[in-house]
C-alpha cells in the first residue's frame, strides 16, 4: 500500500489525527484551536489543511450523519463481474452515482467471481432494488453477473482508526 | 429537525471551506449567523443526528494494511463465530448479509504482517476459510445523505 502524505508532514499529519479522531470542537475559530494544540501559526495550519486534503489524505472537513437516524436504513453490496479492459471507465461511471457511497476493484477468486464493488445506500428495500437495476442498466454487456447483498445485522462498528503501534 | 436543520445537515456533509472564517463562510450561505450554525450543529451531534463533525481522514494513507474478508458461516455456529471475530481488534467492521457469505468484516492492521497473521488466526479460530478481498483501485468514496 502507499503512504501518500509527504515526508514533511507526516508527523503534524498523525497529530492533527490523533487530536481530532473523536471530532473538532465546535468553536468560531477552528483554525486557531489547532494552530494552538499543534504548535504552529493560524496560516501554517490551514495550509496544511489545504495539502493534506489536496493530497486526499483529507477527505473533507465534514459532517458525518448516523444514516439511519437520517432514513436511510437499507444498504446494499451490489458485486459485478466485469470485463477487465472496461473496468477503469465502468468504475468511475458507477463511483459517480449520487447514491453511491464506495465504489471499488477487487480482486476475483476461485469461488468468487466479481472484481466491482458499488455500495448503495436507500431509504427503502424497493430504491436500493432500483438502483441496482439502473447499475445494471449502466454495465450493459460489459457485465457477466451480478448480485446484491443486503446489509441485516451491524455486528460490530468501531470505524477505522490509528493502532497504538502508529 | 427543521428546515434550517436540514439544510445544515445538507451544507455539512459536503464539507467546511478551507477559508480563514470557515463558520462565517457558511453561516452566509445559509443566510444565518456562525453562532447559530455552531448551537445547531452542537444540537444535531447531542441528538445523535450526526455522528461526528470533523476531519475525515483516508486512513489508510497515514500507513497500516486494510482488507475486506467474509466468512461463509454455518447458521447453527454464526452468533458464535460472530462473537469471535468481534473480539479480535483489528475488526473494525462487521455486518451479516443475505447470502452463502454471509459474514463481511473489514480489518485494520498495523502493518501486512499483522494483517496476514490475523486472516490465518480467524482460520484457525472458526475452522473457516476467509474470502480476502483487499481494493485494488478506489474509483469513488463520499458518503452524502440528502435530507
Amino acid at each position: 500500500m502507499s503512504v501518500c502524505i509527504s515526508r514533511s508532514d507526516n508527523a503534524l499529519a498523525l497529530r492533527l489525527v490523533t487530536l481530532t479522531q473523536s471530532g473538532l470542537p465546535l468553536v468560531e475559530d477552528p483554525w486557531a484551536w489547532l494552530a494552538e494544540q499543534l504548535g504552529i501559526g493560524v496560516e501554517s495550519t490551514l495550509d496544511l489543511l489545504k495539502r493534506l486534503q489536496a493530497e486526499g489524505a483529507i477527505r473533507r472537513i465534514a459532517a458525518v450523519p448516523n444514516h439511519y437516524r437520517l432514513g436511510y436504513r437499507h444498504n446494499g453490496m451490489t458485486v459485478w463481474d466485469v470485463v477487465d479492459t472496461q473496468m477503469p471507465r465502468l468504475g468511475e461511471l458507477l463511483g459517480a452515482q449520487p447514491f453511491v457511497s464506495h465504489c471499488y476493484r477487487r480482486p476475483r477468486r476461485p469461488d468468487w467471481p466479481y472484481n466491482l464493488f458499488a455500495m448503495v445506500h436507500g431509504r427503502s428495500r424497493e430504491e436500493i432494488d432500483s438502483y441496482r437495476d439502473h447499475l445494471r442498466y449502466l454495465l450493459g454487456d460489459a457485465c457477466r453477473a451480478d448480485e446484491m447483498l443486503v446489509s441485516s445485522r451491524i455486528l460490530k462498528k468501531t470505524g477505522l482508526r490509528l493502532s497504538p503501534s502508529h | 429537525m427543521d428546515d434550517f436543520d436540514r439544510r445544515l445537515i445538507n451544507r455539512l456533509q459536503r464539507g467546511l471551506p478551507l477559508v480563514r472564517q470557515p463558520w462565517q463562510h457558511v453561516a452566509e450561505e445559509l443566510q444565518s449567523r456562525p453562532c447559530e450554525v455552531l448551537d445547531r450543529l452542537h444540537d444535531l451531534l447531542e441528538d445523535g443526528v450526526l455522528t461526528r463533525f470533523g476531519p475525515m481522514f483516508d486512513i489508510e494513507q497515514f500507513g497500516g494494511a486494510f482488507t475486506l474478508a467474509a466468512l461463509a458461516v454455518p447458521e447453527a455456529r454464526f452468533e458464535t463465530v460472530a462473537a469471535q471475530l468481534n473480539a479480535l481488534v483489528q475488526v473494525a467492521h462487521n455486518y451479516r448479509r443475505e447470502h452463502q457469505w454471509n459474514m463481511w468484516f473489514v480489518l485494520a492492521c498495523a502493518s501486512a504482517t499483522e494483517l496476514a497473521a490475523t486472516l490465518s488466526r480467524i482460520e484457525a479460530l472458526t475452522g473457516l476459510t476467509v474470502l480476502n478481498l483487499p481494493k485494488e483501485h478506489t474509483y469513488h468514496v463520499g458518503l452524502y445523505f440528502p435530507v
